[in-house]
């Protein structure tokens, strides 16, 4: 830090409501829900027919026709048309790591603004072909003449027509996210108390937020839907309680439908720039990005868990900025199980793990809780999983702004691979 | 918008053979503004009384834009337009030269052909014949609406302060000037008084009002009286343009006359902040983004909604010049039905709310001097309507609002103008609400035997947002094809 020439400040964002699977957004693809996004943040910000620097967005689940996913939807948005755009994919850590990309850009006097975004379907997802059924089809298209044509389509068998959906697999492992959080769960002894509490939390705080109009300023309604589908405003201790374990065996089976994060459609979009161009829009900066950091862990052969990348890049990060813990007046750790969030809390605090993984002296530190997602998160919010990033640095950069210049903000997100990305905002 | 199955039917020929049977009233295809069309269609007729002060401008004006202007009804052939200055009746015989003008000319007067009168208002009368006669002018203007065909209109101008020859002028202030550097046509000069709120004055407040009542803007004001104060405006540099540079609120424009407010306004040139609930920030974006505007999302019964758009304007496009309080709902009820429910939001959103906004709206910081509010009424705050007493009841406050404010010293000696549009019965989701019955009796109970478009409305708010027009406040104008409602 403070080699950046200049500072990337956040100047706000917009995001559709998240629906639920199949749920409002069932017909909408990913280039509808970006295009909303963008949509909307033009409209807040009046950038009608601009060209900005660029617009950085992707989708972890992506159809292959969508291969320029992101410029499509600026070509389909009230920017103008001559805003350049690429498309980025780093599993859940897309739309954060979109942000870091375009804030390094300014700062580095590459561009003057950007939008970071992200979008994922749960609904409207790719249906890939079997394996077998790809090679015959790619063999019937390269013949010559009909008859071979024919020949390459009579290897057809019934089974090989059963498409193949896209999978939430790890696929070196073969574990599913929450197999590999249910092992990490056992490990660290996280209760399933404590996951119910904290998924609990997630929805009180974002009904909360919703409904003292917090999120007025960052979301445009999309397709009827005004609110987070996914949010429960009457779930309770006991109903989370009264759920069946998802995954996990026997005592580990702790982790339940309440307490992971279902599958979700949306869109989310931030919109930063260089002071100079804020101020001659008149646009006050939220906060600024300060710094990131990401991190990857050995999950296949190394002994780690396979969400537990942010607690190794936390430190790395605080550790560059001389920082710690404590220092923060906001921690945004995304939500991907509540069991995820409270092993990288649990893990920072203990000792040996810090000594020995992370090699630090003691313990790294304690997350004050009531600094803590403090208007819900993706277990209330839902997770679409590109859009979860924008979500959270935009809300994030909103709360450090009424919170006053100067202050601090923690944003983790784990991602798919064994990576996580962490970022340090810091309010304007 | 409800879609006007009835309007469109009698377009075919065998609709109209239908509705002529039935006696049914033929309304017809209005002529509504378009950017290049000229100010009207074909000549005009222009005259008046002894010297005629105001038709010897307005004919200037005709004649500089291109259009043929005779000075009496032409004997064979269409006119567009006949236009009598009548500022100098005295007593009732004088009337006899308005229908020596008029009467012939309307047997001439094209489709959405206009009938303009140019009256002085009766209280200030010298004399009590001259009181008489002038007000006189009113119940001519009325009827004559009544009796047009084929979407022609007919509207009273009455202008206030005194008139000489080459000028309007009061209070022996007497002005030669020029406009726009036309040596042969002087200007129209009202009175540069103690209320000038930093206008430059070289405008002609009866060109303003002209150029909205002749052109297809004015397509569903009709039968009304449009009174001029004595008060300097300002010209804008372009006509086409004449919001450019000016920075516009509208509430409640995600759709129907909102949208259309936001769309005309931007069109004249205004940058357009469009304000509704978060609920309908899908559709306020679509309309933000159409016209380059920005969008802001709120509820403007929140507590902090004026001080919001003020924040907004003064932020993001240096200043507010333009507010649309256009924002309101309807909870229909028979008051022997109505719960608190249904009259506090009606009365909140719909005049409350406008009363708080307009604090943080007309303080120190907010709207600038020389600035317009324009205020959204209703022909049911005049009328009444069954089942809307508390609709009524929010409209009609509104109308009081716009008296008070407009009166309002030191908004006056800001230079800045309050004025109402009360529209009639109008084609948006609000009127497709409707019970058929009501809505067939809505539309067709006036003059112009429909019901009017969202643009109707937007193109007179658009008008009354005009620093040109800033002669004209206090003003309720009814966009209304002169409903029967109230009249
Ligand atoms: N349609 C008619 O015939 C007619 C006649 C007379 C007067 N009016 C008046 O014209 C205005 C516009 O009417 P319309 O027909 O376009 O209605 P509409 O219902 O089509 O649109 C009204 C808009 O105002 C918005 N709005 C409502 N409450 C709001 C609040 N609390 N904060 C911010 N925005 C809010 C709505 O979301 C909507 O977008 C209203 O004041 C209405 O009373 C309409």
């Amino acid at each position: 830090m403070g080699a950046a020439p200049r500072r990337a400040a956040i100047l706000g964002g917009n995001r559709i409501p998240f629906a639920r699977q199949n749920g409002a957004y069932a017909d909408a693809s990913e280039e509808d829900m970006l295009t909303a996004a963008l949509d909307g943040l033009v409209a807040r910000f009046g950038l009608a027919g601009e060209r900005l620097g660029e617009v950085v967005a992707g989708a972890v689940v992506k159809h292959s026709r969508d291969l320029n996913l992101t410029r499509e939807s600026v070509l389909g948005s009230a920017l103008a048309a001559t805003t350049p755009a690429y498309d980025v994919s780093q599993a859940c850590a897309t739309g954060l790591e979109a942000t870091v990309l375009v804030a390094n850009k300014i700062a580095l006097g590459q561009v003057e603004s950007g939008v970071a975004g992200g979008v994922d379907s749960a609904s409207d997802a790719p249906i890939t072909v079997s394996e077998d059924l790809r090679r015959i089809l790619l063999t019937a298209s390269r013949a010559r003449s009909a008859g071979e044509r024919m020949r390459a389509l009579l290897g057809l068998r019934p089974r090989q027509l059963v498409p193949a959906v896209p999978r939430n697999a790890e696929p070196r492992t073969g574990l599913s996210m929450g197999e590999h959080m249910a092992i990490t769960a056992a490990r660290w002894g996280i209760t399933r108390e404590a996951q119910d509490e904290l998924a609990l939390a997630s929805h009180r705080s974002l009904a909360a937020a919703y409904d003292r109009g917090f999120f007025d300023d960052l979301m445009t309604p999309y397709l009827g839907l005004t609110r987070d589908e996914n949010l429960r405003t009457d779930t309770s201790l006991e109903r989370l309680a009264a759920l069946r374990p998802a995954f996990g065996r026997g005592e580990g089976a702790t982790i339940t439908a309440g307490t992971s994060t279902p599958l979700t459609d949306g869109a989310s979009t931030v919109l930063l720039a260089s002071d100079a161009w804020a101020a001659e829009r008149g646009l006050p900066p939220l906060a600024y990005l300060v710094d990131a950091e990401t991190a990857a862990v050995d999950y296949v052969h190394g002994d780690e868990g396979l969400l537990m990348a942010p607690a190794y890049a936390v430190p790395r990060l605080l550790s560059r900025a001389g920082l710690a813990l404590e220092d923060f007046d906001l921690v945004e750790i995304h939500e991907a199980f509540a069991a995820t969030v409270l092993a990288t809390l649990k893990a920072w605090e203990d000792e040996r793990f810090c000594v020995e993984r992370l090699g630090l002296d003691g313990p790294f530190g304690t997350v004050d809780r009531s600094l803590l997602n403090v208007n819900g998160s993706s277990l209330a919010a839902g997770h679409p999983f590109a859009a979860t990033g924008g979500r959270i640095v935009t809300s994030l950069a909103k709360m450090l702004h009424e919170k006053g210049p100067g202050s601090r903000g923690l944003v983790s997100i784990c991602a798919a691979g064994g990576q996580g990305v962490v970022a340090i905002l810091e309010g304007a | 918008m409800a879609s006007d199955v009835y309007g469109q039917l009698v377009h075919t020929s065998l609709g109209r053979q239908v509705v002529t049977g039935l006696g049914l009233p033929n309304p017809a295809t209005l002529r509504r503004y378009e950017p290049g069309d000229p100010l009207l269609p074909g000549a005009a007729v222009v005259g008046g009384l002894g010297t005629a002060p105001l038709a010897d401008r307005v004919g200037g004006l005709l004649r500089r834009l291109g259009i043929e202007v005779l000075d009496k009804a032409p004997d064979e052939g269409r006119i567009a337009a006949v236009v009598a200055d009548l500022t100098e009746v005295e007593e009732p015989a004088d009337l006899e030269t308005l229908r020596a003008l008029v009467g012939p000319a309307l047997r001439r007067l094209g489709p959405s052909g206009r009938v303009v009168v140019l009256g002085r208002p009766p209280e200030t009368a010298s004399s009590w014949a001259q009181a008489a006669a002038r007000r006189a002018l009113e119940g001519v203007t009325r009827s004559v609406g009544k009796e047009l065909r084929d979407g022609a209109t007919a509207t009273l101008v009455l202008v206030a302060g005194g008139l000489v020859a080459g000028g309007l002028v009061t209070g022996g202030i007497s002005a030669e000037r020029t406009i726009g550097g036309d040596p042969t046509v002087g200007d129209l000069v009202t009175d540069d008084g103690d209320d000038d709120g930093g206008a430059d004055g070289d405008g002609d407040p009866v060109e303003a009002i002209l150029r909205f009542l002749l052109s297809g803007r004015s397509a569903f004001v009709d039968g009304q009286v449009v009174r001029v104060g004595a008060r300097s405006v300002s010209r804008p540099a372009d006509w086409s343009a004449p919001l450019a540079g000016r920075v516009a609120v509208v509430t409640g424009a995600a759709r129907g006359i909102g949208a259309a407010v936001t769309r005309v306004l931007a069109r004249d040139g205004a940058t357009v902040v469009a304000v509704d609930v978060p609920g309908a920030g899908d559709a306020l974006a679509r309309m933000a983004n159409e016209v380059r505007g920005s969008a802001l999302q709120v509820d403007v019964t929140s507590p902090d909604a004026g001080a919001r758009i003020v924040e907004h304007a003064r932020t993001r496009h240096g200043g507010l010049d333009v507010v649309v309080h256009n924002a309101g709902i309807t909870r229909d009820k028979l008051l022997a039905n109505m719960d608190p429910d249904r009259w506090g939001s009606v009365v909140d959103v719909n005049l409350g709310a406008i009363l708080r906004m307009n604090e943080a709206i007309l303080d120190e910081g907010g709207l600038r001097p020389g600035g317009h509010v324009v205020l959204v009424a209703s022909i049911a705050g005049i009328a009444g309507n069954r089942g809307q007493t508390n609709y009524a009841a929010s409209k009609a406050g509104v109308i009081g609002l716009v008296g008070a404010m407009a009166a309002d010293e030191g908004l006056r000696a800001r230079g800045i103008t309050v004025n109402a549009v009360a529209p009639g019965f109008i084609e948006t989701e609000m009127t497709a609400r409707m019970p058929l019955a009501t809505r067939e009796a809505g539309r067709r109970l006036s003059s112009l035997a429909q019901g009017g478009l969202p643009r109707d409305v937007a193109e007179t708010v658009a008008w009354l947002s005009q620093d040109a027009n800033a002669a004209v406040t206090g003003a309720v104008v009814r966009v209304c094809g002169q409903s029967l409602l109230g009249a």
